[in-house]
């Protein structure tokens, strides 16, 4: 597997990002506050309100370095995309494929099976792990209603029935997801997923999480030649990453939920790092979000084996696995899209 | 028939090619990894071959560096490192140098001679090239080695020929076809920097379909 670089985080809101050589320039009140080379880095996330200079990201996109701004609380902004790069082949099949209702639907049934596979493994680790400490009968009955729907999906006859069967499936996940919070319970709970704005702290943490490894995806499909913004089960909105959407949901529950859950369940991040809107909308605080951030990139560079091309890679590197593998199918070299499980 | 100018391809993808049908078909018709391969592995390399050309004149023989040449007939186009006019009384007339020439690729290969016949197969197909360009016949050309530091003849058989028409046509077919081959591994793919995009791996792998199965099943 490739070589996985640095991503490059830009907390502060209010500064200036330019180019000097083949280095980052970092600005704050006209005063240079920081430098990064550029050779080593894959990323750039901005959660400045400045950005960066046309300079810079001419040179990031001629080096294959993505580039994407948030707001300061971590809502998805723009994405610097160059010239379009790659193989025109590939796109245009990726566009035929996207019009066919019966391989939107093959490849559409495969991430569905992977996310629930992989919301039914987390609750069971849970159940073994802490057979003491979380409701096992409950938890065990929804992992069984989980199996169920796996089940039915293989047979599931169009993306309408399809997304049925998604939902109700969330539904019995999150109705177990409360139960997954083991410690500082009265800071932590969850009732439900909402985002627009997160109402609690536990959203805020879900959202934050789905938006950087959302980017991870688009910039891994962008990688290997794929258009992010044309889906299989998401349909095409203007200014949305459809295909990153689909892919991030077989990745939602090993990558972004256990990651979130292990942060509250170790005190790595506590009441107090949150602020509360007058609207009761809730958002991490700056010292908070770059405690998290660290903590991100520390659970990139763990290794696994990929379960379906048995090789050790980093978690880094799974949502760019996975995009390769359905650049692969979507040329033909794989009978179906094998979607990531984990367990 | 003559290939249109758009559509002519690299005489270098011939050492792809012949090392890996996929390999090339990753590089020239999926292009997406052109740049990627190509700054790790011929940077420099490229850089000398996209010096301008270079004439330079010893007793009988004057050299030309980095000479482009191109074939209408096969569609391929490229860069000679070397091309080496000698005087000859039976080569063709140049007015520029005053003579009669007779007309010698020469091309420098960072290794040593390999198991295949890639790099003969690229000079032959320079060789064509400067045939078409210069309507004359090439019976021999010249391999340089950096590792070994010597010149090999290679003498541009009939076979040699056929072998080199054969690859470029294939080469075209694919290309038309936007067709990238299946992987198939072999000893090669362990020293094959395409290896991370390519996925050998799928190649012994099981059907997706049983992959999937194996996990709802369980």
């Amino acid at each position: 597997m490739r070589q996985m670089l640095n991503v490059l985080f830009v907390t502060k809101p209010e500064v200036y990002m330019g180019l000097q050589g083949e280095t980052i320039v970092v600005r704050e009140d006209n005063k240079t506050i920081a430098r990064y080379p550029l050779h080593n880095l894959e990323g750039i996330v901005c959660f400045s309100n400045l950005g960066a200079s046309p300079a810079l990201m001419e040179k990031c996109v001629q080096n294959n370095i993505s580039i994407c701004f948030l707001t300061p609380t971590g809502r998805f902004r723009a994405r610097v995309i160059g010239e379009t790069r790659g193989n025109v082949l590939l796109r245009k099949k990726q566009y035929r494929v996207s019009d066919m209702e019966e391989r939107c639907l093959d490849i559409s049934r495969n991430f569905i099976i992977g996310k629930i596979y992989n919301e039914k493994w987390q609750l069971e680790r849970y159940i073994r792990q802490y057979s003491l400490r979380v409701p096992v009968e409950e938890m065990k009955l929804a992992s069984g209603r989980l199996s169920k729907y796996l089940t039915e999906i293989t047979e599931s006859e169009n993306l309408d029935q399809l997304r049925g069967y998604e939902g109700m499936a969330q539904t019995v996940y999150f109705g177990s997801f409360d139960p997954m919070i083991l410690n500082q319970k009265s800071d932590f709970f969850f009732h439900g997923r909402n985002k627009r704005p997160p109402e609690d702290r536990v959203n805020s943490l879900l959202s934050f999480a789905y938006t950087l490894l959302t980017n991870d995806i688009a910039t891994a499909l962008e990688t290997v030649g794929l258009d992010p913004y044309v889906g299989f089960m998401h349909q095409d909105r203007p200014g949305r990453a459809s295909l990153a959407s689909d892919l991030i949901e077989e990745l939602r529950a090993p990558i972004a939920d256990r990651f979130v859950l292990s942060l509250i369940n170790r005190k790595q991040l506590k009441s107090n790092d949150f602020e509360i809107n007058e609207n009761h909308s809730v958002y991490i605080t700056d010292s908070a979000r770059r405690t998290f951030i660290n903590a991100w990139q520390k659970n990139k560079q763990e290794q696994i084996t990929h379960p379906y091309l048995n090789e050790k890679i980093p978690w880094g590197l799974v949502p760019y696995a996975q995009a390769l593998l359905l650049a692969r199918y979507i040329r033909g070299d794989v009978d179906q899209y094998p979607p990531f499980f984990w367990k | 028939m003559a290939y249109n100018e758009d559509d002519f391809l690299m005489i270098s993808g011939i050492q792809h090619f012949i090392f890996c049908r996929r390999q090339w078909a990753l590089i020239h018709v999926e292009q997406q990894w052109e740049e990627n391969y190509f700054t790790i592995d011929g940077e420099q390399k490229h850089e000398r071959v996209d010096n301008p050309e270079i004439h330079e004149k010893r007793g009988n023989t004057i050299s030309i560096r980095a000479l482009r040449v191109k074939s209408k007939v096969l569609g391929i186009t490229g860069k000679c490192d070397v091309v080496e006019l000698r005087k000859a009384d039976d080569g063709i007339y140049m007015p520029q140098y005053g003579g009669n020439y007779s007309v010698i690729p020469v091309e420098y290969k960072r290794g040593k001679p390999k198991e295949n016949n890639s790099d003969k197969l690229q000079m032959m197909a320079e060789a064509y090239c400067l045939e078409e360009m210069l309507e004359t016949h090439i019976d021999k050309g010249y391999l340089f080695y950096f590792e070994t530091k010597r010149r090999e003849e290679v003498i541009l058989t009939d076979d040699l020929r056929q072998e080199m028409i054969e690859s470029i046509e294939e080469m075209h077919s694919y290309m038309n076809r936007g067709y990238t081959p299946k992987v198939r591994t072999g000893k090669k793919c362990k020293t094959c920097s395409l290896r991370n995009i390519c996925l050998p791996v799928l190649n012994n792998q099981r059907s997706v379909k049983d992959y999937i199965q194996g996990r709802i099943n369980e």
